[in-house]
């Protein structure tokens, strides 16, 4: 007769294995890119421009070029992302309207990153005739993380408890007061968590900005929303796959500077959610 | 004066609550006002089904047939890698981890998750390339199986989380229930979390499958970018993605490139579309 337990102990190993499976590749990768990207880490590649056709030099502009770009997507997406979760935390019944919204952000999620690059290069740099500027791929990217921030802010406003709405209701609030006085400070923490994420997923895309903002090879700073801009995942890819005989430590070195910046955005959006969750009284 | 202000407000606030639908349509619309214009010199059939795609050659030959497969045999490798290990992970952190190694679990796999998809394409150019290579002999490492591989790291982080929900909110009581009737653990997990979880885990492995037809510059960094009907998952592919951004910086606006090139774009969106959509469906059933 077969013994259960002993399946039990064969099934359990296997899904150790699974696990294993996933967690040391990941190790992994992070730890080649440390590895070998940290000692090209100096003051003068981070602010060097790029020199000899990207195969001396910095990364300087790929890094200001991000900048702007984060920057811009956030300040598209974070007002209309607040408000969006807001009308479905707050506002929404639960009818067809809010179940037609709900669907829409799921597909707005899932839309391939390169059909928001086709999108952004139809609307922005075609029809709008914004050309290839920070301008066309900030919005490109800001649209492409409303997904994140609505999600993880209705999130952090469905979890204050519903007391405290009635509390500041019967003292005489009106409804705007109470969200803007109550509800949301106290979304405060998952909001900025959502709003880091947000940041984290936009530096890193690549297809979005391929085709609306980024400069193959411009060793200099944007002057103007209008202008182009180099961007650190797109010379990332440029130097792994367009330009022949990068040094390896150039390349690592920017995959390391990369790959540094979004996963301490994610570390700290992570850290400030779990930090709320201890704290938290209700 | 404050109820001004506040009817302005509210008003915004469900004009912003609709953004989403608007922009859903947006990108829709967009993608049918260029993409469109290519049927009017090949009809919907040969676009789908024509077996080459030289764009650029005299006259041009569109047909995405190659294409379609390439993303197809990338998404089916990636998809009997990444299933059985993202379920399994799956459930070793919502049954089987402890507390303290459940949550360092988690927090790995969402910075899996959150690894750019250049760097990962970058790492399999410098790793999983060379070894592939070696490993079967070939004259080039980039290859089908090289894009299936990494592509399934890319989906594993969306099955393990949507999965790993999909066990934990299987009521307790079906847990108990089983301990009560003498199941070992591992038969309470087989016939009894399982089942109950099935339609969430098809979710989660739906929504992983999403990303990787949709992954684009691992894809194109690591597959070899031949645009020709695969044989074997051991020789170059080009994806559907790919092909968009790999192209699109060269095809002049206006051009039947061009326009072809959005007709991708809305073969990809309605396929996203469609997963979306059926995963959403099987989400929701499970929470009734």
């Amino acid at each position: 007769m077969k013994n259960p337990y002993r399946t039990q102990n064969i099934a359990f190993f296997f899904l150790f294995l699974a696990t294993l499976l996933i967690v040391v590749p990941v190790g992994l990768i992070i730890v080649i890119i440390i590895q070998k990207g940290l000692p090209a880490i100096n003051w003068q590649f981070l602010s060097d421009i790029p020199r000899q056709g990207m195969r001396a030099g910095g990364i300087f502009p790929a890094i200001v070029g991000t900048v702007y770009l984060v920057t811009g997507a956030i300040i598209l997406a974070l007002p209309i992302g607040l408000l969006a979760a807001i009308y479905l935390s707050e506002y929404s019944k639960d009818n067809l309207l809010n179940r037609l919204i709900k669907l829409a952000i799921v597909n707005l999620a899932g839309v391939p990153s390169v059909v928001y690059g086709l999108f952004g290069l139809a609307l922005f740099v075609v029809f709008f005739k914004f050309g290839a500027s920070i301008l066309s791929g900030s919005l490109t990217l800001g649209i492409m993380i409303l997904p994140v921030i609505i999600t993880t802010s209705r999130e952090a406003l469905e979890s204050v408890p519903q007391s405290f709405r009635e509390v500041s209701l019967s003292l005489g609030a009106s409804k705007w007061q109470t969200i803007r006085h109550i509800v949301l400070p106290n979304a405060i923490p998952g909001i900025l968590t959502g709003t880091i994420l947000g940041l984290g997923r936009a530096a890193g895309e690549t297809a979005p900005i391929l085709f609306t903002v980024a400069a193959f090879y411009l060793p200099r700073l944007p002057n103007s929303i209008f202008d182009q801009a180099m961007a650190l995942p797109y010379h990332l890819y440029v130097i792994s796959t367009q330009v022949p005989n990068v040094a390896e430590k150039i390349r690592y070195g920017t995959a390391f500077v990369l790959l540094a910046l979004v996963l301490i955005m994610n570390l700290v959006a992570i850290i400030i959610r779990y930090k709320f969750r201890k704290r938290k009284k209700w | 004066m404050r109820k001004l202000k506040e009817f302005i407000v509210e008003k915004l606030i469900l004009i912003c609550g609709l953004a989403s639908i608007f922009f859903v349509a947006l990108i829709f619309l967009f993608l049918l006002k260029e993409g469109l214009a290519v049927f009017k010199t090949v009809s919907l059939f040969k676009f789908l089904f024509g077996k080459s795609w030289y764009p650029i050659s005299e006259p041009a030959q569109l047909g995405i047939l190659p294409l379609i497969l390439g993303s197809l045999l990338i998404t089916v490798g990636a998809a009997i890698i990444s299933i059985p290990i993202g379920v399994g992970c799956a459930i070793y952190i919502a049954e089987i981890a402890p507390l303290k190694i459940k949550e360092t679990l988690k927090a790995g796999i969402e910075l899996l998750a959150a690894i750019p998809s250049v760097v990962l394409g970058f790492i399999g150019m410098v790793t999983l390339v060379p070894l592939v290579k070696n490993l079967f002999n070939l004259p080039t490492g980039l290859t089908a199986l090289s894009g299936s591989i990494m592509l399934a790291f890319m989906a594993m982080p969306t099955i393990v989380s949507i999965a790993e929900d999909a066990l934990y909110s299987v009521p307790k009581t079906y847990k108990e229930g089983a301990f009560a009737l003498g199941a070992t653990h591992w038969q309470t997990i087989w016939r009894v979390m399982l089942p109950a979880a099935s339609s969430g885990i098809l979710a989660a492995v739906m929504l992983g499958i999403g990303r990787v037809i949709g992954e684009t510059m691992a894809v194109m960094m690591i597959t070899g970018n031949a645009a020709v009907i695969p044989h074997t998952i051991l020789a170059p592919v080009r994806t559907l993605t790919a092909t968009i951004a790999a192209e699109m910086g060269e095809a002049v606006v206006g051009s039947e490139h061009y326009f072809a090139l959005f007709a991708i774009g809305i073969v990809l969106f309605v396929i996203s579309f469609a997963i979306n959509v059926t995963a959403d469906s099987f989400l929701h059933k499970r929470q009734q």
